[in-house]
């Protein structure tokens, strides 16, 4: 049997340099296991040899850019077979450095890369659907159960074994979907879980609903005649052609048009390029997904004090959570510096 | 403001006005154009009154 050689990736902390002091320590290379690396290393056994390990100061991987490529390189000449980052737990700034440098070394090196990291972890999301992500507690407390998990399928992924689903390896769902022959139908299945449930029994899911974080509601708006109104959509509606490109799905920018003394929103100058369902009615009357008439009109009768010049737009289909949300963050801070205080968001 | 209000509170939208249809959100295609406007214009008087309203929780106005 050959021992795979692995490569380890640990930020600054982990890698026995120091704390937040260190925090802007450069790219570096030593021999061998360091920290977490030498659990790692008992629990791949025989079969994997930590060669190298491969650290950066937090802050210096989230600041330079080229610190990425650096890592990457140092990574490349310890030759490996598989290369380990993290487990980050639930660091912020860590996560994102071990899910990018497994993304990277994974595209590079054409290598098995593994990472880990708490599922609520920011990068957790980014990084799920490109490489190998092990769901570990929250903090380093969990330490031996995310190494045997990384170990476990490290080796798996290196000598070309089919891994099982999320739930049997203790990965996070990758986005992609595995076709399996079910012994017994969906309505089967989902008869025996409802039974089980109304029993008192344990049961398990195969599609668990996921959660969103809650937002804490907005005060209410104290006089709409006073106030600037804003109007978005997330209905995809652009000038006609598309001239700044909006996806019909898989947003991943929000666009802003000027309606600026307009009236109405008129079909031969506005579209819907949403691509999740049939855009005939919006394109026949845009003003079935952006009431631009009926709130000029409320504005002309003095029932909102001033609509905003701008429409917001994006695409809200087969969205991502992470984007999206930066595209609220941006949207917001945008219209609460000019003044916007309430905003009548158009959803498809 | 969206047809798929269930959907919208179950992700966390705290003030929700309840729209005709995906296809179209606040219109109504079976209307006259005039009958569709004041139509709209109503949906969006809602909205106003939920931007007014105190909320706890996602709430659907409908």
């Amino acid at each position: 049997m050959t021992t795979l050689r692995v490569v380890h990736y640990l930020n600054q902390f982990f890698a026995g340099i120091g704390a937040e002091d260190k925090a802007d320590t450069p790219p570096g290379r030593r021999e061998g296991a360091l920290g977490p690396g030498r659990l790692l290393q008992q629990t791949l056994g025989e079969r994997g040899r930590v060669v190298a390990t491969v650290y950066c100061g937090d802050n210096h991987v989230s600041e330079n850019v080229e610190a990425l490529g650096d890592i990457v390189d140092l990574i490349a000449d310890a030759r490996p077979d598989i290369v380990i980052t993290g487990p980050a737990f639930s660091a912020g700034r860590y996560g994102v450095a071990c899910g990018e440098i497994a993304a990277r070394v994974r595209e590079r090196l054409n290598v098995v890369a593994v990472t880990a990291m708490h599922p609520e972890n920011a990068a957790a999301e980014l990084y799920r659907t490109k490489v190998y992500v092990v769901a570990t507690s929250k903090s380093a407390a969990g330490m031996a159960d995310a190494l045997a998990a990384v170990a476990r399928m490290a080796l798996k992924l290196a000598s070309g074994e089919r891994l099982g689903s999320p739930v049997d390896e203790g990965y996070l769902p990758t986005g992609r979907r595995v076709f399996e022959n079910a012994p017994r139908t969906a309505g089967e299945r989902a008869i025996d879980m409802l039974l089980r449930k109304l029993r008192g029994e344990r049961y398990m899911t195969e599609w668990a609903v996921p959660r969103y974080a809650r937002v804490t509601p907005a005060a209410p708006l104290r006089d709409p005649s006073k106030a600037t109104i804003a109007l978005i959509t997330t209905g995809g509606l652009v000038p006609r052609g598309n001239p700044d490109r909006l996806e019909s799905g898989y947003a991943t920018k929000w666009l802003r048009y000027s309606i600026k003394g307009l009236d109405e929103l008129t079909p031969d100058r506005w579209q819907s390029v949403h691509g999740g369902f049939d855009t005939t009615l919006i394109n026949l009357d845009p003003h079935r997904v952006v009431p631009l008439d009926a709130a000029r009109e409320l504005e002309r009768e003095g029932i909102i004090g001033r609509l905003f010049d701008e429409l917001l737009v994006t695409t809200g289909n087969t969205s991502v959570i992470p984007d999206i949300r930066r595209f609220a963050r941006e949207m917001t801070q945008e219209l609460k510096a000019a003044g916007v205080e309430g905003v009548i968001l158009t959803s498809t | 403001m969206s047809a798929l209000d269930a959907l919208a509170k179950s992700i966390g939208s705290n003030r929700i006005v309840r729209g005709k249809a995906i296809t179209s959100v606040v219109g109504d295609p079976t209307l006259s154009r005039e009958d569709e406007r004041r139509f709209r214009k109503r949906l969006v008087r809602k909205a106003l009154e939920a931007l007014q309203t105190p909320v706890e929780e996602p709430t659907v106005f409908v």
